[in-house]
């Protein structure tokens, strides 16, 4: 039963942990799209501001893989 | 099984002091970029050539960007040495990382170098230097009591539950900087030791692109961000 759940764990962390941040990239990103079919002149603007909101939703997606990695090699 | 160790290996000690596989690599990448910056020092001139020329529209680019970031070309002359400098410094870590032997030339049956950012300590280094650079670009362009005034601040009730909120956001910036580099990195470098035992002879060539590809965006998404935040530091504040 350890065995089982020693491999489970880090999979599992990793997999929830992953879910709603893509979602949540998907989303930005969409409505980003929008934005600049909308407006195609304020497209570097855009893209800046979404880019960065992108990185701030995937750094909780990284929160989830590092506590993966320490539960799997710690 | 090559062995994946999250904590960066020591391989020399001086007295207290230990040398780490990741901080020899750091202190070479940073030894080539002073070797480098003091070379094209020496070719400035009215009609740049070669390999300065090359430099030149980097450096070009990134001030554009900054520029295009930061509103006023004053506030980006301000904000570029700093914001210049951690680009290029993480993202010739990160990409460090890729070059053949790291990893795999063996000191006492651990590696004797390894990929500066994919140790903890360096993004933590690297994050504190951004947080407590804001603070002191705020006291710096706003004055102590203004800067202070963010985070504490008693005209009402629910500024101050925002204040306060305010100051754990910092040490929230901390982790998150450090995390979102040291994650990134560290993770390609699992993927790619992965890559390596499973597949060894075509299969790896994707996520070395890959690898380069997120080493430049997570440089770039900690410039930005910490020019954001430098930004949003020194803004005249707009709700009293």
């Amino acid at each position: 039963m350890e065995e089982v759940i020693k491999i489970l764990a880090p999979g599992l962390t990793i997999a929830l942990g992953g879910m709603l941040p893509a979602f949540a990239i998907g989303w930005m990103a969409s409505k980003a799209m929008e934005a600049i079919g909308r407006n195609p002149e304020a497209a570097p603007k855009v893209q800046t501001a979404m880019i960065l909101a992108i990185a701030f939703a995937e750094a909780i997606a990284i929160y989830s893989l590092v506590v993966a990695l320490i539960i799997k090699f710690v | 099984m090559q062995e994946i160790s999250l904590a960066a290996e020591k391989i020399y000690q001086l007295g207290g002091f230990s040398i780490t596989n990741s901080l020899l690599l750091s202190m070479l990448v940073s030894f080539v970029l002073i070797i480098l910056t003091l070379v094209l020092r020496h070719q400035i001139a009215l009609i740049p050539n070669g390999f300065y020329n090359a430099a030149e529209a980097v450096i070009e680019g990134l001030f554009n960007l900054v520029e295009s970031v930061a509103g006023s070309f004053e506030q980006a002359k301000q904000f570029f040495p700093l914001i210049g400098a951690l680009f290029i410094f993480i993202l010739w870590n990160n990409w460090s990382g890729l070059i053949p032997g790291v990893g795999t030339i063996t000191i006492n049956h651990l590696p004797l170098l390894r990929g500066p950012t994919a140790d903890l300590n360096a993004t933590l280094a690297l994050a504190l230097v951004s947080v407590i650079a804001t603070q002191y670009y705020g006291i710096k362009y706003t004055g102590f009591f203004a800067n202070a005034k963010r985070f504490i601040n008693f005209t009402s009730p629910i500024l101050l539950f925002v204040g306060l909120l305010e100051l754990v956001a910092e040490f929230a910036k901390v982790l998150s900087f450090s995390f979102r580099l040291f994650g990134n990195i560290f993770a390609g470098e699992v993927l790619l030791v992965v890559m390596g035992l499973l597949a060894p002879y075509l299969a790896p060539l994707p996520f070395i692109g890959l690898e380069l590809f997120v080493g430049f965006v997570q440089a770039l998404v900690f410039a930005m961000l910490t020019l954001v935040f430098l930004k949003v530091a020194v803004a005249e504040s707009h709700n009293t």
